[in-house]
């Protein structure tokens, strides 16, 4: 049957409903597109001949045929829409840089749209506040104190807070430092929140 | 409770589909058994059972619901499509004594999804059809919303295990309701925590350096 290949890519996705990024299924996206141009070819000598000859009943079999390139393009916009949304959702959890394991699995065109999504987020950020900016990817969570206690949970190595001190971030040591420089090493899972 | 940053295309709601949301697609891949009523040139190789060049008039065929959808036609006769076995009239009967009893999910799993889809087709049982799906959701419905609502730190892969894809969805998004209401009376709500995504990609690299 046709489109086998297409719902292959989106069962791909479907697995990994948590919204993590899969390798960007170059090999597969080629194998539905090659089946796209077959269908085509076919379809195209099918309509010289209804045209030519009058055969009427080919008909059938030109309409299933485009049935198949309308569903195999629709898997396709599908697949591509859906690693967008994920590929946003990452600039959100990971901060603007992200790591080599992940950026691996995005193809060209996706590393070349997340420094495009990146730009215009950022000038839409600065734009905020009349003029002064907004970084609008903190405070997730209502802040209730401007510092926190955080505990390290692996060597991060030296890092610099407001007013100009470098601490280091060692595994297990415990720091008391403001919420708003924290809160990205926090979701990137290098620093723990510790509540009393 | 995580807020997650990622949003998948929602599923359509009732008849219509929506083009982008994957869980559509595979809805609209669960196959239908139908019966072509005219013949396919030079498609013969599509139906494993014969060796014609053609797929001719009158072979009954397991096609995806997308296909049939786009063949089907009120006025030309292309194709017929019959009612799978779940919607007819003596699934519906067992529906009507007891919706609780029935395991949605190996019926389905898409139940409701798929039978809404087949309201596009001209069935005379159209509306007992649409009448069944409702009265089974209505009657499962306490059932599940209560078990979501109370279910608290359990295991609850026996309570998802009978439900249709709608439902589980509708199981997962009480649980997270619950456990966000849990964790703001515990005074954890306001805790920063790590991106559950981030998370997960740090267990499969665990599980990758594992052999």
């Amino acid at each position: 049957m046709f489109c086998e290949k297409s719902i292959e890519l989106i069962r791909e996705l479907h697995r990994m409903s948590d919204g993590q990024l899969p390798a960007f299924n170059e090999d597969g996206l080629r194998q539905v597109l090659q089946e796209m141009e077959a269908l085509y070819e076919q379809n195209q000598t099918d309509v010289n001949a209804a045209k030519a000859e009058g055969r009427a009943d080919l008909i059938p079999s030109i309409k299933l045929r485009h049935c198949c390139l309308l569903r195999n393009q629709r898997c396709i916009t599908a697949y591509l829409y859906d690693r967008l949304l994920r590929i946003r959702a990452l600039r959100w959890e990971y901060g603007s840089v992200l790591p080599p394991n992940v950026r691996f699995h995005m193809c060209a065109e996706e590393v070349q749209w997340f420094g495009n999504y990146k730009k215009s987020l950022a000038s839409f950020m600065r734009s905020l506040g009349g003029g002064e900016g907004l970084d609008i990817t903190q405070d997730m969570k209502p802040p209730k104190s401007l510092y926190i206690e955080v505990r390290c949970l692996k060597d991060h190595g030296e890092f610099e807070i407001d007013d100009g001190t470098v601490i280091l971030l060692k595994k297990n040591s415990q720091h008391f430092l403001p919420r708003w420089k924290c809160e990205q090493l926090i979701r990137q899972g290098v620093l723990e929140h510790v509540m009393s | 409770m995580d807020t997650q940053s990622y949003l998948p295309v929602q599923p359509g709601v009732g008849m219509e589909e929506n083009f982008l949301s994957l869980d559509d697609i595979l809805l609209s891949h669960e196959r239908l058994p139908a019966r072509t009523e005219c013949t396919f040139p030079r498609l013969g190789f599509l139906e494993k059972t014969t060796d014609s060049q053609d797929i001719t008039e009158g072979t009954k065929m397991e096609l995806p619901l997308w296909l049939s959808k786009g063949l089907y036609e009120r006025k030309r006769r292309v194709l017929s499509v019959e009612l799978p076995k779940v919607y007819r009239e003596g699934w519906r009967t067992i529906f009507k004594a007891d919706p609780n009893v029935v395991d949605l999910h190996k019926m389905g799993p898409y139940y409701y999804g798929l039978g809404s889809q087949m309201l596009h087709f001209d069935s005379p049982e159209n509306p007992e059809i649409a009448q069944t799906l409702l009265q089974t959701f209505i009657g499962r419905f306490r059932r599940i919303m209560d078990s979501s609502q109370n279910a608290y730190n359990e295991d609850t892969s026996v309570l998802v295990e009978h439900l249709d894809c709608l439902e589980k969805t509708l199981f997962r998004s009480g649980q997270s309701g619950l456990n966000s209401f849990q964790s703001w009376e515990k005074g954890q709500a306001s805790q920063l925590t790590a991106s559950s995504l981030v998370l997960n990609y740090r267990k499969r690299k665990m599980t990758d350096i594992q052999p």
